[in-house]
């Protein structure tokens, strides 16, 4: 496990390089998840929804 | 102004048809290429003859560098459909694709300096390929803010489409930079015309985070493409007052 | 439709001066889009001294020399057809080795030796396992700094 981490001595670099993929689409994914939820609940309050246009 | 009202309601109604059927699915395959492809890439790739370890950067800088440039090009192509052909869902779908696009550009810019700093021995050069790539971070920063820039939100979606077709001509620059100038940055390895000089098992794992990386930007434009159709929804049922 | 017609010529006519008037600036700057010289464009049109550039290409094999304080390296830098000696004080990165193509930024001595301040690594396009590295090596196949034969396998 500690030669997995250590990364042959370069684990400095490659972690951090995943970690900002990690964490810029994964923070990226979460926003826009959060977005469309808001979104989703505001045209639903106001009857504007798929569902409600649907059933008139 | 009357006339793409109709045609407004009617595309994006069945776009967001499309996209609910197929946004699970999309969904589970993403997570599952996300899962194979850092599992190949940090544990199944072997180390390279040079770089040693530190050639695991590649796998996630270079598909965010490709995605991130063809994302660009769907930007441009979007910006024309609005311009030329005032095409509605195209605006919302480009609000969509920006931020995306941003994203991939700075992981490819951050992650590249992280296997610079070991392998060439600096975190940044000035050299063609890499200021062109920082060019193209800027134009997605600029298109962002061009398009939230205006009141009127369809003012900022014109203003952002002709950023994007003007910025068209960066891509280019990028790709070729690496054959037109000296860089630092080394020629391509997987595009060009004679096969790749990449060993297929570090070439497999490459690809599978190719694809990873292109269902998650497929996922997300869907995703966020269908946030703005409700966006702008609510922001017509304010102004009508309904 | 004319309308839109119109519209597509307009953005295709724009689009494509704006390319050509791009092109042209990047054909006037070539100069300074250039990150290094080779030592042929060096021997061919010399800078004048104490002027801060870049130089690039192949570490010489056996040309590499330690100081005694080991801190000083000297190595001729090659693009094959022209050589020049390169003196650098200092750490040099992991990829430094002979037969590695390299970037200096320095200025070049009035003895003709490059004085470099920073001395960078420039990778190049091929990735493989040390094995297949090895193996190639051993078949006589290929040499370090050489483009790969076109079937790694």
């Amino acid at each position: 496990m500690g030669g997995f981490l250590s990364m042959g001595g370069h684990g400095a670099y490659i972690w951090p390089a995943y970690g900002i993929a990690v964490a810029a689409l994964g923070g990226l994914l979460i926003w826009s998840l959060r977005a469309r939820a808001k979104v989703q609940r505001e045209l639903q309050d106001r009857g504007l929804d798929r569902r409600a246009r649907e059933r008139r | 102004m009357a006339m793409p009202s109709i045609h407004f309601l009617a595309n994006p109604a069945r776009f967001q048809r499309f996209s609910a059927r197929i946004l699970p699915w999309l969904g589970a395959l993403t997570a599952l290429l996300w899962a194979s492809g850092l599992y190949m890439a940090l544990l199944v790739a072997p180390p390279d003859y040079q770089q040693g370890e530190t050639v695991r950067i590649m796998f996630v800088h270079v598909p965010a560098a490709w995605w991130s440039m063809a994302a660009y090009a769907l930007l441009a192509g979007l910006g024309a459909a609005l311009l030329v052909w005032r095409h509605p869902l195209a605006a919302l779908m480009a609000r969509a694709v920006a931020p995306v696009g941003a994203a991939y550009a700075l992981v490819c810019l951050v992650s590249g300096s992280f296997w610079g700093r070991p392998m060439w021995g600096t975190w940044w050069v000035w050299d063609a390929r890499l200021t062109s790539m920082l060019l193209l971070f800027f134009l997605y920063l600029g298109h962002i803010a061009l398009s939230r820039a205006f009141d009127d939100s369809e003012r900022g979606d014109r203003a952002a489409a002709v950023l994007a077709l003007v910025g068209v001509v960066n891509l280019p620059v990028i790709k070729f930079s690496v054959d037109w100038w000296n860089t630092l940055h080394q020629p391509a390895s997987v595009m060009k015309l004679d096969g790749p000089a990449i060993h297929p098992s570090i070439l497999t794992p490459l690809l599978v985070m190719a694809a990873a990386y292109l269902a998650l930007l497929v996922f997300l434009v869907l995703l966020r493409t269908e946030t703005e159709i409700g966006r702008r929804r609510l922001e017509t049922a304010a102004l009508t007052g309904r | 439709m004319t309308r839109k017609r119109k519209r597509l010529w307009l953005l295709l006519g724009s689009l494509g001066a704006f390319a050509v008037a791009v092109g042209l600036v990047l054909v006037a700057l070539n100069d300074s889009l250039v990150f290094f010289y080779s030592p042929t464009e060096i021997a061919a049109k010399p800078p004048p001294a104490e002027k801060s550039l870049r130089i690039g290409g192949l570490v010489a094999p056996g040309s590499v020399v330690k100081s005694a304080d080991g801190l000083t390296t000297t190595f001729d830098v090659t693009d094959t057809s022209h050589t020049l000696k390169v003196s650098y004080r200092g750490q040099l990165p992991d990829l430094f080795r002979e037969g590695q193509g390299i970037v200096a930024l320095g200025t070049l001595r009035a003895d003709g030796v490059f004085a470099a301040r920073e001395v960078l690594a420039k990778h190049d396009e091929n990735y493989m396992p040390p094995e297949v590295a090895d193996a190639l090596k051993k078949a006589g196949r290929w040499k370090e700094g050489e483009p790969v034969p076109g079937n790694t396998k």
